[in-house]
């Protein structure tokens, strides 16, 4: 880049929070995404507080209730399930349960994963060996398997639910760590470090992670939808979350039986998931772009992009 | 109509991007004739390949466009051509080749498969295509022709691959060849080498010869008509010899002013104490000897110049002393102390006193971090150098003192150009005030005119801050005039060592006097000298 490229970048007059919100606004779609996560996030805070009593009442004449008939009232909009309780109040309900099995299983995962990788691809051949076997066994084994055995053995809850799910995961986030930290680590700003007598700690943290970590983060996004699906796949198998707990996972399975009669039951819960996993998908790319210091130019020149 | 070869006329082609529209070439016209080498000479930007890419129909539109010229071949306007007419001529009548071979060639099919689809792709029967090519690569002089055909791309050196590539793009009998910096990435007595050969084919096949270069040297050893490019338009034309002797336009003087190898040489001073003395050092790879047993030293401020052609090692001793590799062997005593043998931690502390500045900026730099973070990184490591309030200061200071500006300081390493990107890795260096900084090809990287201010930069760093240097580079002109002693390097092990005068001026051994031999010099008149002399060698 020349130094005309330098002179057109404006200088930074706003706050970090207020430059933030205007990149955010630059990419419309990212925008949205937030709107909606956040929405998500609300619901899963405050949603059980004020839907928990309608979400559990049930009502036989409301069973398989159509949507977008307005005759039970505003919480029938989206229809009724097979036990006539709303299912727009369900998905706001559910929310909570969804977002804390997805939302800890994917942050354990990624932190114990990444945290292994780094270990494995920055220190010696020993210990990234013992690692990295580590990671084939997990890998070789039927995750949906291994959770089956542990959750039998130990009492299915959330918490155990968080952990299984997580080891399963563990190995995604521990081999593409150790693949990208092998390849930044021989990268001439890393060794420039090392003249400078930085420390092993320094040179992971300050260099090498923030060049994985958008990496890691996209990959985050899309098992986040991976996570809601198998933990509904545990929940089918009645070793998941157990009713009258609620996800969308188990929404969907509990709907599928009703599919050809009662298409709404498994389709909101799932279009939901759909659309938390694309925001998630939306919002990682922006990230990727806003914390990437050579490409930030597209998002603070306001989608006057020329391609 | 005209009776030229080929003519570019009026071209002028543009870019879309972030900024709006960016000018490639402006209004440029030039032509070549049969039998003639026309060099396009330019510094990165100036546009000098754009034209040429042109004429390939290799500009992807968009984001570019070309807005107005034609091309003239043949007495057709290529540019009115449709893609198909364009692709019988391109290879056939017009071929080209580029900088890094590598690249070019196809890593997973034999270089004689590679030879004879050249040869096959435009209509001609598969055994003629089989003679074509061992006749091609016999003539490029690539040893055992027979079985070079069946050897994959990486079983050749870089100077073969070139050799290589000009056997390819000679398979048809081209009228015209475009030569994209073909010499660029190898070594000196390479370079002179694969020059030698593209003139002999000249001769021979009395083909047009378009040579774009960013060296004086390359255009002084083999171009008859030269072409002078800056932002996209063309500053001045003539013949080579002319222009480097009355340069009319003022860009063309500054570049030729910045050729390095012309100034006064610097006497080592022999009383100053050794502060680093490098003792039988050694490296090996299994059972290749990267380096046998290196002895040197390096005086308190004298800057010691390591030179050597790719492979010889010089770069290794950069990393070993450093410690960016374990050695196999010997010492290296800084102010007494061994540095090969001692603990991180001990080491850690010895930093401070050496530092480094890498050949690519722009690989050198965090580029997720600010030059303000990159450069006061090195407090960060080094708590006691500087307390934090007078970090900004420093950083300031520093950047003052590499001739950027003070504002510079929160901008981010891609928003500079190469030369800048270089000013802040000297600044980094800087930073913890070191008394030896290893320069490992610390300006091959930039261009001329840059190069020059770097190397300026450095100079007066020496003097102003006592500062010793190890100069690691194989570009032996700007070693003449930047170091006080020279070390001449090959396969590992140094081959004659003196002062820059005792090297440039009576070299004693004979792989030195051809190393300088092969030397290109920027004035054609000299260098025609120095071809037949070193033909004669």
């Amino acid at each position: 880049m020349s130094e005309h490229v330098a002179a057109t970048v404006r200088p930074h007059r706003k706050t970090v929070f207020g430059r933030f919100i205007s990149m955010l606004w630059a990419d419309k779609f990212a925008f949205f995404a937030t709107t909606f996560l956040l929405l998500v996030v609300l619901c899963a805070l405050i949603g059980p507080s004020l839907l928990e009593d309608v979400a559990g009442k049930q009502n036989l004449r409301a069973r398989n209730a159509p949507p977008f008939v307005l005759d039970r009232g505003w919480v029938y909009f989206l229809g009724g399930d097979a036990l006539g309780r709303p299912l727009f109040a369900r998905i706001v309900v559910a929310a909570q349960n969804t977002m804390m099995v997805a939302a800890g299983a994917v942050a354990l995962s990624i932190t114990i994963g990444a945290t292994l990788g780094l270990i494995a691809g920055y220190l010696g051949r020993w210990p990234s060996e013992i690692i990295m076997r580590f990671a084939d066994v997990i890998m070789s084994f039927p995750s949906l398997l291994l959770a089956v055995i542990v959750l039998y053995i130990l009492e299915p809850s959330v918490g155990n639910l968080i952990i299984v799910l997580a080891i399963t995961r563990i190995p995604i986030y521990l081999r593409t760590t150790r693949a990208e930290v092998l390849e930044v680590r021989e990268r001439m700003f890393v060794q420039a470090a090392q003249v400078m007598g930085a420390s092993s700690g320094r040179i992971i943290f300050r260099h090498i992670l923030p060049m994985i970590f958008p990496t890691l983060v996209t990959i985050a996004t899309l098992d986040f939808a991976f996570v809601m699906l198998a933990e509904s796949a545990l929940s089918f198998l009645g070793i998941g979350i157990q009713p009258p707990e609620i996800t969308w996972g188990l929404m969907v399975s509990q709907g599928r039986q009703y599919l050809t009669s009662a298409w709404w039951l498994a389709f909101w819960p799932g279009l939901i998931i759909i659309l938390t996993t694309m925001s998630l998908n939306l919002l990682s790319s922006w990230m990727r772009t806003a914390l990437d210091p050579t490409q930030r130019w597209r998002l603070e020149i306001g989608g006057k992009s020329n391609d | 109509m005209t009776d030229h070869l080929l003519e570019v006329r009026n071209l002028s082609v543009r870019f879309h991007t972030a900024q709006g529209f960016v000018n490639a070439v402006n209004d440029v016209s030039w032509h070549l004739d049969r039998g003639e080498t026309l060099a396009i000479l330019g510094e990165s930007g100036s546009g000098k390949s754009v034209s040429s890419s042109a004429i390939m129909n290799l500009i992807d539109c968009p984001p570019g466009e070309i807005t107005s010229g034609e091309i003239l071949f043949d007495g057709q306007d290529l540019l009115q051509l449709d893609n198909e007419a364009r692709r019988a001529l391109n290879g056939k009548r017009i071929a080209m080749i580029f900088q890094d071979p590598m690249s070019h060639f196809n890593p997973v099919y034999t270089v004689g498969w590679q030879i004879e689809e050249t040869v096959t792709a435009h209509g001609r029967p598969a055994a003629q295509a089989r003679a074509r090519a061992l006749e091609l690569v016999k003539r490029v002089g690539i040893p055992d022709p027979e079985g070079a055909l069946n050897k994959y791309p990486h079983e050749f050196s870089g100077g073969q691959r070139q050799r290589l590539m000009i056997a390819m793009a000679l398979a048809l009998k081209p009228d015209i060849l475009i030569a994209d910096e073909p010499t660029t990435a190898l070594d000196v007595t390479v370079q002179a080498e694969v020059l030698t050969l593209l003139h002999e084919l000249q001769d021979e096949t009395g083909m047009g010869l378009v040579l774009i270069t960013h060296d004086l040297g390359v255009v002084a050893d083999v171009a008859d008509r030269l072409v002078v490019m800056e932002k996209g338009c063309i500053v001045e034309t003539g013949r080579p010899h002319d222009i480097y002797h009355n340069a009319q336009h003022p860009y063309t003087r500054k570049l030729i002013a910045a050729a390095p190898g012309k100034g006064v040489m610097r006497q080592p001073d022999p009383s100053a104490a050794p502060i680093l003395c490098v003792q039988g050092l050694q490296k090996s790879y299994g059972t290749f000897h990267a380096l046998s047993g290196v002895t040197f030293d390096v005086r308190r401020g004298e800057t010691l110049a390591v030179v050597g052609e790719s492979g010889s090692g010089k770069s290794t001793i950069a990393r070993l002393v450093l410690r960016l590799e374990s050695s196999s062997g010997g010492k290296a005593l800084w102010k007494g102390e061994d540095l090969l043998t001692k603990t991180p931690k001990e080491m850690s502390k010895v930093r401070r006193e050496i530092q480094m500045v890498f050949q690519d900026p722009t690989q050198s730099l965090n580029p997720k971090m600010t030059v303000f973070q990159i450069i006061s990184e090195a407090w960060a490591i080094h708590r006691d150098v500087l307390p934090k309030d007078k970090w900004r200061a420093r950083v300031e200071e520093l950047l003052d003192q590499v001739g950027l500006e003070a504002g510079h300081a929160e901008r981010y390493p891609h928003q500079f150009s190469g030369g800048q990107r270089q000013r802040i890795a000297i600044a980094r260096a800087l930073a913890l005030e070191p008394e030896l900084i290893i320069c490992d090809e610390a300006v091959s990287a930039l261009d001329v005119s840059i190069q020059a201010q770097v190397i300026e930069l450095l100079g007066k760093l020496r003097d102003d801050l006592g500062i010793a240097f190890i100069f690691i580079a194989h570009d032996l002109p700007v070693v003449r005039d930047f170091a006080d002693r020279v070390l001449v390097m090959k396969s590992g092990e140094i081959v004659e060592d003196g002062s820059v005068e005792q090297i440039f001026e009576a070299p004693r051994k004979p792989y030195t006097k051809r190393l300088l031999a092969a030397g290109l010099d920027p004035d054609p008149a000299v260098q025609k000298q120095r071809r037949d002399a070193r033909l004669a060698l």
